[in-house]
C-alpha cells in the first residue's frame, strides 16, 4: 500500500512536470475556457432568460462543471501516448505497484482541474460573477464537489484513452459523446425552455444534477435534486469506469 | 560442433556448448541466467511461439536472430513478464516469469526498439523517475541517474527535454533506463534498428562494456553482423521456432563463409589473378566476365592480402569487396526457403 501511494505520486509528478512543456495542452486549460465564458456571457447571454438571476451568475457554475468534465482529457491523451510510445511496457517491466500508472494519471488531473477552476472563477469574478446567499464553507464544498466530479470523469477518459487508436479519436469521442451531454443540461440555459424529450433527459442528466448543486452551493439557487445526489453521481461513475479502465489497461499492456 | 538440423531444434539445448566455453559444459541450473522450455504463445490464428527452448549461461550474450514476425519480440515480452505464455516454462535467474513475476522485475532490465522514454521529461528526470519506481529514494535515484548520464555521454543533455535528443541519444537513454537498478539480466529488443552506423557502433561498445562487467544479455536482431559482433551464441528463430543454435562461426560455416569479389581492370590477366588469389581459399576461385569470386577462410585482412597479391602479380584491380553472408543466406541454407516477411501480426498484436 505504501508502495502504491509512492508510485502513484511519482507518476503524478511526472505528468505535472511535463505539462508546462506541452504548451498547447496548457492553452486548452486556460485560454480556451476563458473564450467560452466570454462568448456565453456577452454573445448568447443577453438572449437567455434566467428568471431573475443575472446570466453571469447562472453561467459560471455551469461552464466550470463543463470544463471540469473535460479535465480528464489529459488522461486520455497521456495514456494513449504512453501505450503507443512503449512507456506502458517500461512501467510494466518495473517492480512498481500495478495500478499506479492509472492512479497517478487521474490523480494529477486533480491538480490541473484545480488550476482550471481557479482560472475560470477569477475570470467570472472579473466579468461580474459574485458568490451570494452562501457561506465560505459552501463555496469550498463546491470546489470539493467539482474536484470529485472531475476525478470521476478522469476514469471515463482513462478508459477512452486506452480504447481508442489515436489521440485524434479520443478527441472525436470527447466532442461526439461528452460535449452534447454537457449542453443538454442546465449548464447554459434553464431546462424548461427545451422540448419535452430533451427536458426529460436534461432533468436526469448527471450534469444537470451537478450544476444545480453547484448553483446551490455558490449562489444560493435551488438545488433541484439534493446536493447529496450530486455527491453520489461521481462515485457511481468511478465504480463503473475505474474497473473497466483497469481491466483494459491490463489488456492494452498485453498481460 | 554440428549445427542442429531444422525441425530438431529441441536438440540444440542438449548439444554441448561451443569449444571455447566447453570447460564448464553441462551447465547446471544456477549457471543458467535464462532457461526456456517448450514455450507456446498464439495471437488468434497466429502461432507466435511454437515450442521455443533456449538456454543462456550467466554472463554471456544470446543473439536471437530472425526476420520480422519470427517471434523474437514475443520471446522478450514473455521473459520480461509483459506477456503470459500459453504453455511452457521460462525461468530467469531461477525465477519463474509467471509465478515469480513481481520479484523477477527487480532483476531485469528491458530496452526496446521504440525507445520508451518520456519525450517531455529531461534525461535526468526520466532516469530519476525510473529509479524511484524501482523503490529508490529520490536522492539516490537522482545520483544514479547522473552516474548513468555520465557513462552514456549524455551529461551535457541531462537537463534538456528528450524531444530535443537525436535517435542515438534516445536509445542510449532507453538503455540507461534499463540499467538503473543494475540488473543482472538485460533484454534488448532490436537495440540498433533504425540507428545510423555511428550511433550503432557506440551502442555496441556500450553493450560490450556491460557484458564485460558480468551482465547476461538476450538481444534480438535482424542483423547478422550485430549478432556476430555481440553474441556468444546465436539462436535463429523462424515461425516461432528455434531452427538453429550455435556460435556465429558455426552458423557461417553453414552458409559458406565470406566471399571475396574482385572486379579486374579491362584487359587484365584473369588467369594471373586466379593464380594469385588461389592460396587464400580452399576452393579454386571462379572467374567470369572479369569478376573473380572466391570464398575466403577469414574476413580479417583478406582485402589487404588480396590487393597485395594482385599488385605483386601485376594485375590491375577496378573494385574489390567482401560480401558477408546475409540473414537471407542463413535462412536459405537452414530452411531451404528465403526469409520472407511472415504475417506482420505479431508485432502489432504484441
Amino acid at each position: 500500500m505504501k508502495r502504491l501511494i509512492s508510485d502513484t505520486l511519482v507518476i503524478a509528478e511526472r505528468n505535472l512536470v511535463r505539462l508546462p512543456r506541452a504548451p498547447d495542452l496548457l492553452l486548452a486549460f486556460t485560454v480556451q475556457p476563458i473564450m467560452f465564458v466570454l462568448l456565453f456571457r456577452y454573445v448568447f447571454g443577453g438572449a437567455i432568460n434566467t428568471h431573475g438571476i443575472p446570466y453571469v451568475e447562472f453561467l459560471i457554475p455551469g461552464i466550470i462543471v463543463q470544463n471540469i468534465a473535460f479535465g480528464g482529457f489529459v488522461t486520455a491523451l497521456g495514456l494513449n501516448e504512453d501505450v503507443h510510445k512503449g512507456l506502458i511496457d517500461r512501467f510494466r517491466s518495473l517492480p512498481m505497484a500495478r495500478p499506479a500508472v492509472l492512479a497517478g494519471r487521474t490523480f494529477s488531473d486533480i491538480v490541473t482541474n484545480l488550476l482550471s477552476i481557479t482560472v475560470l472563477t477569477i475570470t467570472g469574478l472579473i466579468i461580474g460573477f459574485s458568490f451570494r446567499d452562501t457561506t465560505a464553507l459552501h463555496v469550498v464544498a463546491g470546489v470539493g464537489l467539482l474536484l470529485l466530479f472531475g476525478y470521476a470523469f478522469s476514469w471515463v477518459f482513462a478508459l477512452v484513452g486506452l480504447l481508442v487508436s489515436s489521440p485524434e479519436s479520443a478527441n472525436s469521442f470527447g466532442f461526439i459523446a461528452v460535449f452534447p451531454l454537457t449542453f443538454i443540461s442546465s449548464a447554459f440555459v434553464p431546462v424548461n425552455t427545451m422540448p419535452t424529450v430533451l427536458r426529460d433527459f436534461a432533468n436526469v442528466n448527471p450534469f444537470t444534477i451537478i450544476v444545480d448543486a453547484m448553483r446551490h452551493l455558490w449562489i444560493g439557487g435551488p438545488a433541484g435534486n439534493s446536493v447529496w445526489g450530486a455527491v453520489v453521481w461521481p462515485f457511481v461513475i468511478i465504480a463503473i469506469f475505474a474497473p473497466l479502465a483497469v481491466r483494459r489497461y491490463r489488456r492494452a499492456a498485453g498481460g | 560442433m554440428p549445427i542442429v538440423v531444422p525441425g530438431a531444434y529441441c536438440l540444440a539445448v542438449a548439444t554441448p556448448l561451443p569449444a571455447d566455453r566447453s570447460a564448464t559444459s553441462g551447465a547446471s541450473d544456477d549457471e543458467l541466467a535464462i532457461s526456456v522450455r517448450g514455450l507456446f504463445k498464439s495471437y488468434g490464428d497466429v502461432q507466435a511461439l511454437d515450442g521455443v527452448d533456449l538456454d543462456v549461461r550467466r554472463g554471456t550474450v544470446l543473439g536471437l536472430l530472425g526476420p520480422n514476425g519470427a517471434g523474437k519480440t514475443t520471446v522478450v515480452r514473455v521473459l520480461a513478464t509483459l506477456l503470459k505464455p500459453d504453455a511452457g516454462t521460462a525461468r530467469v535467474t531461477g525465477l519463474d516469469v509467471v509465478r515469480d513475476a513481481a520479484k523477477l522485475r527487480e532483476r531485469i532490465g528491458l530496452a526496446g526498439q521504440y525507445a520508451a522514454v518520456d519525450e517531455n521529461l529531461t534525461g535526468l528526470e526520466n532516469l530519476t523517475m525510473v529509479g524511484r519506481l524501482y523503490g529508490m529514494p529520490r536522492r539516490l535515484a537522482k545520483a544514479r541517474g547522473r552516474e548513468l548520464l555520465d557513462r552514456f555521454d549524455l551529461d551535457e543533455a541531462a537537463n534538456r527535454p528528450v524531444k530535443t535528443y537525436s535517435g542515438g541519444m534516445r536509445r542510449r537513454l532507453d538503455l540507461a533506463d534499463a540499467l538503473v537498478a543494475k540488473p543482472p539480466v538485460l533484454f534488448l529488443d532490436e537495440p540498433t534498428t533504425g540507428l545510423d552506423p555511428r550511433s550503432r557502433l557506440s551502442l555496441w561498445e556500450t553493450i560490450e562494456g556491460l557484458v564485460a562487467d558480468g551482465t547476461t544479455v538476450l538481444l534480438t536482431t535482424q542483423y547478422l553482423d550485430e549478432a556476430d559482433r555481440l553474441a556468444d551464441t546465436i539462436a535463429v528463430i523462424d515461425h516461432g521456432k528455434v531452427i538453429a543454435e550455435g556460435t556465429s562461426d558455426e552458423l557461417k560455416d553453414r552458409v559458406g563463409g565470406e566471399r571475396l569479389e574482385v572486379r579486374l581492370d579491362d584487359g587484365a590477366d584473369v588467369e594471373a589473378a586466379v593464380r594469385a588469389l588461389a592460396a587464400m581459399s580452399d576452393e579454386r576461385p571462379i572467374a567470369e566476365d572479369g569478376l573473380v569470386k572466391l570464398s575466403v577462410r577469414q574476413r580479417r585482412g583478406s582485402i589487404v592480402e588480396a590487393v597485395r597479391r594482385l599488385h605483386e602479380s601485376g594485375v590491375g584491380v577496378d573494385d574489390l569487396a567482401i560480401r558477408r553472408p546475409t540473414l537471407d543466406d542463413v535462412f536459405l541454407t537452414l530452411t531451404g526457403h528465403v526469409a520472407e516477411e511472415a504475417p506482420a501480426t505479431e508485432e502489432d498484436a504484441a
